[in-house]
């Protein structure tokens, strides 16, 4: 598996605004399968990584290749249909579709949305839709209209649009922030089930530690810029160092 | 090219003149038009209106002047008073009765209520003052007229056109700049313009602000109706044409833009009246070609800038 | 949706017995369906939260096309589709410009070509006799030429078909996969984007069939009034478009039907007396309508059901 081609590859990525460096000279590998998080203090260009992986922010410098392919330069649409799909931080729903139709536009982005008669719902898609749904727990709730959901429902709504679209690489931006306590690790448990059953690679940006613990396989702590560790959780996050400048950081902001 | 000027260099001189007077006009209009978005962040649809019922206004104080044997010069009082009268009676009727019932609702709904406005607007206007054309131009003739030098001719025009309109509309754009850098009301309006949530949070009326710029802004399209009622006469649909043509420069220059908005005043004055003098069928549709040839390359506008985009 | 289809019928029929009792009000209600089609254009692209203050453009291409053609190709089954193509590919022209543009701007700018087109129609005097306006010539119906009454019931007829099969049309697109990405325009636009979908193009198909439908209702509005004029183009043309699809509300393609009928029978027996005042009456009714009953005319038949 180590030697095999990663499915993501970025080298030597720079962006700076302004005077502010948000990426310094990145390199980083996202293997197949795996499920990497990225942890490192507010504002250091975690999200900056993954708009530059999608498209909506091109690198001063370096390359991005996906699975093999270089895909800087590429539109966030051109991206999205090689297989990177992505989720948001304040998560984007069609707030006036039912949580049903927010699920089954995404089905129908991948089958062919160019269709002017045929229902959405159609038969098929709905039950796509509603299978979806179930599967990460918002069945119950599918046709309710998508502004009256609480953050924890929305967020999972979120990115079970962007698993509607099959990508091979998920990018997950803070999937549990604003999330209530309680509600945090239910996410959690429901994304490693739903993801793992269908062999995504994830890669997540993530302030809680508990969750990285939990959920990823590597971590990766991005800090000025720059990948300043990359290993396995019990290894980065037990790390005197990452434990004063990131998790301290992290935990007391 | 050199038969060519002497064969149409008096029409082009005289373009470029109208063309000044016609600028400093759609100016004081777009500006304000610009001016209320920012703060309300609503596109007046019936804006134009308020320069038609401003000109129509005017017109009808001057000839109560007149018939009252005033002297001529009482007519530019009936200009300043006529703007005055329209923005303090106008502004916070339309404000305080439907705009603030619309603040921050769809954009969709805030352009219908502001369209049926001008619906209305355009009628109360037919019903007060007729579809018959209406003149007063006793401030233009005042005035006189002026001989300018071009090459070797000389252009006689109208000294009301050549000084007043464009000193009106560069004084306004003076005042205004140093209104809003400098004053303490004009920095309050700023911060409204640029983040109204963290304004309020910082104890700024934003109510009152509101209320004030759009008052301010009606003043300022009736001003500019009150000036241009001498240079033409005033007849329905003026509001119409007003309307799309100060949006047409709003639009050109980029929204939010003051000192951009009197350039594209300007560009757009000139290439109407040149329109007007050498291809008069097409008068109307060259500001909009222009538009549309701004926005096909700059979709931000000639000066806007692009709104970060937030994910 | 069965009680939707229930009342479509029921107003079909009804309209179809006005027609029958009051022979004058034919005229009127061809003129109601034809309107009524072109606003079906302005409710799709009011579900992706933009409107249109110059879709009357697209009326008076349609219009200006039978005027043109008539006194050499009279048949109004080669007329209609003809203007309705024009209409489309004006729609894909302006459109390719305008779906770069959301809320004030795609309203002005379509305002700004429709204006550009009416002094256009005004002041090319020798192709189009300016305000004059142009008399449509004889007109035949599938190359026969049927005495003065039967003309009418034929428009009537023909008006009332093509509105029931682009309501239908309507009604399905709205449901389909491009017609719920349309409505996504209005609330997360950034979404489709993510999701792979041109949203551009998602609103380019819609207002491509909007230019269709309007050069439709304008041809049939020309073949009815047999009188063409560049008024058709002004901007309280395109006004009134806005205001049925308001008043009709936009929650059903029935609406534009029932805003369309309303508005006109209104304006019969109201406009003349109160003609300087028109449009000041259909700007307080906009008012009242979108302040107070947001559902327009349909959405108060559809809650008086539910209760």
């Amino acid at each position: 598996m180590s030697d095999a081609l990663p499915l993501l590859s970025a080298r030597g990525l720079r962006l700076a605004f302004g005077g502010v460096k948000a990426a310094d000279g990145i390199d980083l590998d996202v293997r197949h399968g795996e499920f990497l998080a990225i942890i490192g203090p507010n504002g250091a260009g975690k999200t900056t990584f993954i708009n530059m992986a999608t498209g909506y922010l091109r690198p001063q410098a370096g390359r991005i290749e996906f699975e093999g392919q270089p895909i800087l330069g590429l539109s966030p649409r051109a991206i999205v249909r090689r297989g990177i799909g992505r989720s948001f931080q304040l998560p984007q729903l069609f707030t006036e579709h039912t949580v049903l139709e927010n699920a089954a536009l995404a089905i129908a982005a991948r089958r062919g949305i160019w269709s002017p008669l045929a229902p959405l719902l159609r038969p098929r898609w709905r039950d796509e839709a509603m299978e979806l749904l179930d599967r990460f727990g918002l069945r119950g709730i599918a046709e309710s209209r998508a502004d009256s959901l609480n953050e924890g429902a929305r967020k999972l709504a979120d990115i079970a649009m962007a698993v509607a679209l099959e990508p091979s690489l998920l990018l997950m931006d803070e999937p549990t922030s604003g999330v209530a306590a309680a509600e945090k690790m239910l996410i959690v448990e429901t994304l490693v089930r739903v993801l793992r059953s269908t062999g995504v690679t994830a890669v997540f940006v993530e302030h809680d530690m508990d969750v990285v613990a939990r959920f990823a396989d590597r971590v990766a702590v991005w800090s000025q810029g720059r990948i300043a560790a990359l290993g396995p959780p019990a290894e980065v996050l037990a790390d005197p160092v990452v434990q004063r400048d990131v998790i301290g950081i992290a935990t007391h902001a | 090219m050199a038969d060519w000027f002497a064969e149409n260099g008096l029409l082009l001189g005289l373009a470029l003149l109208d063309g000044l007077a016609y600028a400093a006009l759609v100016f004081m209009v777009a500006v304000g038009l610009n001016l209320v978005f920012g703060v309300l962040r609503i596109v007046n649809v019936a804006h134009g209106s308020l320069f038609a019922i401003g000109a129509y206004t005017a017109a009808s104080i001057g000839i109560f002047f007149a018939s009252r044997g005033l002297p001529p010069w009482m007519s530019y009082v009936a200009l300043v008073l006529a703007a005055v009268a329209v923005g303090a009676v106008l502004g916070p009727l339309i404000e305080k009765l439907l705009l603030r019932r619309i603040y921050g609702h769809e954009d969709v709904l805030q352009l219908l209520v502001t369209f049926a406005l001008f619906m209305i607007l355009e009628d109360v206007q037919k019903l007060i003052w007729g579809v018959q054309p209406i003149s007063q131009d006793t401030p233009l003739r005042f005035l006189g007229t002026v001989d300018v030098p071009f090459g070797e001719d000389v252009i006689p025009f109208t000294a009301y056109q050549l000084f007043v309109l464009p000193g009106v509309a560069v004084a306004t754009l003076l005042a205004l700049a140093w209104f809003l850098r400098r004053t303490l009301t004009g920095r309050v309006i700023v911060a409204v313009t640029t983040d109204k949530e963290a304004a309020t949070a910082m104890g700024i009326d934003a109510a009152r602000i509101m209320l004030l710029t759009f008052t301010f802004g009606a003043g300022l399209a009736a001003l500019g109706g009150a000036l241009a009622s001498p240079t033409t006469a005033l007849v329905p649909g003026v509001g119409a044409q007003t309307i799309v043509l100060s949006f047409a420069v709003v639009a050109t220059a980029g929204l939010g833009q003051i000192e951009g908005a009197a350039l594209t005043s300007l560009l757009i004055g000139l290439g109407r009246s040149i329109a007007v003098y050498f291809a008069p069928e097409f008068e109307v549709v060259v500001p909009y070609l222009i538009m549309v040839a701004v926005l096909l390359v700059r979709p931000q506008g000639l000066f806007g800038v692009i709104e970060t985009r937030r994910v | 949706m069965r009680r939707e289809s229930l009342l479509a019928a029921l107003g079909a029929i009804g309209l179809v017995a006005c027609a029958w009792a009051v022979p004058w009000l034919k005229f009127v209600l061809t003129i109601a369906l034809a309107k009524g089609i072109a606003v079906l254009g302005i409710l799709l692209l009011l579900r992706a939260g933009q409107v249109s203050f110059g879709h009357s453009m697209f009326l008076a291409l349609g219009a200006y096309t039978v005027a043109f053609l008539a006194p050499s190709a009279p048949e109004v089954l080669l007329l209609l589709p003809l203007a309705g193509l024009l209409g489309a590919g004006l729609g894909l022209v302006l459109g390719l410009f305008l779906v770069r543009y959301r809320d004030i701007f795609f309203g002005m700018l379509n305002l700004a070509f429709a204006m550009v087109m009416y002094s256009l129609l005004e002041k090319l005097y020798a192709l189009t006799k300016g305000t004059d306006g142009i008399r449509v010539a004889r007109l035949t119906f599938a190359g026969l030429e049927p005495d003065r009454p039967t003309q009418e019931w034929i428009m009537f007829g023909i008006a009332l078909g093509l509105a029931i099969g682009f309501g239908l049309l309507v009604r399905f697109y709205l449901a389909s996969p491009m017609g719920r990405a349309l409505a996504g325009i209005k609330t997360r636009e950034t979404r489709l984007e993510f999701m792979g979908v041109p949203a551009r193009r998602v609103l380019l198909a819609a207002y491509v069939l909007s230019a269709l439908m309007g050069g439709v209702g304008g041809a049939l509005i020309g073949m009815t009034t047999r009188h063409v004029t560049p008024q058709l183009a002004y901007w309280t043309s395109s006004g009134e478009l806005v205001f049925i699809a308001i008043l009709g509300g936009a929650g059903s393609a029935l609406g534009p039907f029932l805003g369309a009928t309303a508005f006109e029978l209104v304006r019969v027996y109201a406009a003349a007396a109160v003609a300087d005042a028109w449009q000041m009456i259909l700007g307080g009714v906009l008012l009242v309508v979108i302040l107070f009953a947001p559902g327009g005319i349909w959405g108060i038949l559809a809650r008086r059901r539910q209760a």
